[in-house]
Order: structure tokens, then C-alpha cells, then sequence
């Protein structure tokens, strides 16, 4: 029953944050409320029995994407609108589109599927510790999925730094090869000079 | 509107999870669909989306007491970090050649 209770205060206030990220006038709000759902997700999913994946979905998207977000949110200064949602010409398509989803959550409270009344086996977990098993599936039947993940990871990573990357015209920058090899006889230049000729 | 009594009379089943993803998916759609003025809120829409599906895989392996699907949605968090830097970067050369990201300004493929 304690379970119960606390799934729906969680998933309530994920989807009133969702609502907010959508919603708000300030992107910065919208950040915000995107770290308050993915943050109460994290919580779903350690009822799931995913402490892993709970740790993980706040490290990589609380850490990372979301800063990541809010840093640029911030960077680009965008002006604050009166108002984000607006009805415009592309409205009916979305109404239509959210109305098919709609139908289908109302399909999955109505329906009594078999296959989705059966296949709950929500007592017999047989897995203590959820990172070794993750870990031992991971690196041998998983492995090759890994290792493009991570040339992905690798590949977004040079993308971003190549697009971002600008050599700005006109700067005056510190070649050090340049310092080191100068040596004495191009700077300095020792003059003779007879006392009185000076001024 | 007796099967919404019974709903939420009941233990948490997958069909609990899968309303919860459902109800996010549907915010993500409605964000992108309706917000024609900022490309930022856009790409938090997409992560809104990719959320939904992650609670949806691991609903799914939690309820047939299987790990497979906490595999597939580790390799979605990895996705979803290369696709919001890879974005996020698109947006801050766009802003610094253009001056703006509304999604109106950009139509410069229009002719």
C-alpha cells in the first residue's frame, strides 16, 4: 500500500513537471522542472529495482545533460516570450496525433489484455545486487553494443567540439616553439656607445 | 468509469508504468508540436520522450524479471547524451551566426 502511494506521488509530480518543461515562459524554469522530472524518475526506477539505472539517470542527465542545457540556456540570452504555447496552423495535426496517444491510454485502462495481466511477476526477483548483473550481461552478451556506444559517445564528442570550434582572426597567440628557439642575438642588440653621444 | 475506479484501486501493475509513460510521451509531443518559438525547449521535449521510453523498457524488465531491458536503456542514456551535445552545439553555432533560434527565423532552405 506504502508503495502504491508513493508511485502515484512521484508520478503525479513527474507529470506536472513535464507539464512545466513544456509550459514555461523562462527556458531556464523549463530546465529546472527537467531536472525535478528526471530526478523523481530516478525514484521510479528504484522501485523497479534499477539502482543502477537510478544512480546513472542522475549522473548522466541531472550532471550532465541538464547542465548542459542550462549552460546554453544561459549562453544564448534567448528573450523571454509572453507566452510559449500559442495556437497556430500546425494545431490541428497536433491534436490530432495527441488524440491517437490518448486513445491508446485509453486502450491500456480499458483493455483486458491478457498478456499484460499475466506477465506481472512482480515477487520473485531473483538478482540482489543489480550492478553485477547488469555488469555481467553487459560485457559479454552486450558487448559489441558497448563498444559502438562508446565510439558514439566518442564520435558525438569530437562533432561537438569541431562545431563549436572557431579561429577567431586577429588574435595574437603564445607560439611557444617560437619563444624557445629565439635566441639571444634576435632580441637583444648590444651597442657601443661613447659617453656624451648618447642623448 | 468503473475501470478507472478499479485503476486506481489496485496494486501497481505495468499498465500503471505504462499510463505514466504514455502521460509523458504525450507532454513531449505536445511540447514539440505546439512551441514554435524556441528550439532549447524542443530539444528538452525530445528528452522528455526519450524519459518516457526508458521508464517503459525498465517497467518492462522489471515485470518479466528479465535484465535486457535495463541493457537497452543504458545504451539509450548514452544516445541521448551524444544527441543533446551534438544539438545543444548545432544551436550555439546557429545563434552565433544568426543572432537567433526561433523557429520561425529559421527557413533559410525555403528559397
Amino acid at each position: 500500500m506504502l508503495s502504491t502511494t508513493l508511485f502515484y506521488i512521484f508520478s503525479i509530480i513527474i507529470v506536472l513537471s513535464c507539464l512545466g518543461v513544456v509550459s514555461s515562459k523562462n527556458p531556464v524554469y523549463s530546465v529546472l522542472f527537467l531536472i525535478l522530472a528526471f530526478i523523481n524518475s530516478a525514484i521510479l526506477f528504484l522501485f523497479l529495482n534499477a539502482e543502477f539505472l537510478a544512480m546513472l539517470l542522475i549522473v548522466v542527465y541531472v550532471g550532465a545533460v541538464a547542465v548542459l542545457f542550462l549552460f546554453v540556456v544561459m549562453m544564448l540570452n534567448v528573450k523571454n516570450e509572453e507566452k510559449n504555447i500559442k495556437f497556430q496552423k500546425y494545431t490541428p495535426f497536433t491534436l490530432l496525433i495527441v488524440t491517437v496517444v490518448f486513445v491508446e491510454i485509453l486502450y491500456i485502462f480499458v483493455s483486458d489484455d491478457v498478456i499484460l495481466k499475466n506477465i506481472s511477476l512482480s515477487e520473485n526477483l531473483s538478482f540482489k545486487n543489480n550492478t553485477i548483473f547488469l555488469g555481467n550481461i553487459l560485457y559479454t552478451d552486450y558487448f559489441l553494443l558497448f563498444q559502438i556506444s562508446g565510439i558514439i559517445l566518442l564520435v558525438a564528442m569530437i562533432g561537438a567540439i569541431v562545431l563549436t570550434l572557431r579561429s577567431r582572426i586577429g588574435v595574437r597567440k603564445q607560439v611557444i616553439n617560437k619563444q624557445i628557439s629565439t635566441s639571444k642575438s634576435d632580441v637583444i642588440e648590444i651597442a657601443k656607445v661613447k659617453s656624451g653621444d648618447g642623448a | 468509469m468503473d475501470f478507472i475506479f478499479n485503476f486506481f484501486s489496485e496494486d501497481i501493475q505495468m499498465k500503471h508504468y505504462l499510463v505514466l509513460s504514455s502521460a509523458i510521451f504525450l507532454i513531449g509531443i505536445i511540447g514539440i508540436f505546439l512551441n514554435r518559438k524556441n528550439v532549447i525547449i524542443i530539444l528538452m521535449s525530445i528528452e522528455l520522450l526519450l524519459l518516457s521510453v526508458n521508464i517503459n523498457f525498465i517497467a518492462f524488465a522489471y515485470f518479466t524479471n528479465t535484465i535486457t531491458g535495463q541493457i537497452f536503456s543504458l545504451f539509450i542514456l548514452t544516445i541521448v547524451a551524444a544527441e543533446a551535445a551534438i544539438g545543444l552545439a548545432i544551436l550555439v553555432v546557429y545563434y552565433r551566426n544568426k543572432g537567433t533560434i526561433d523557429v520561425k527565423e529559421i527557413n533559410l532552405l525555403k528559397g
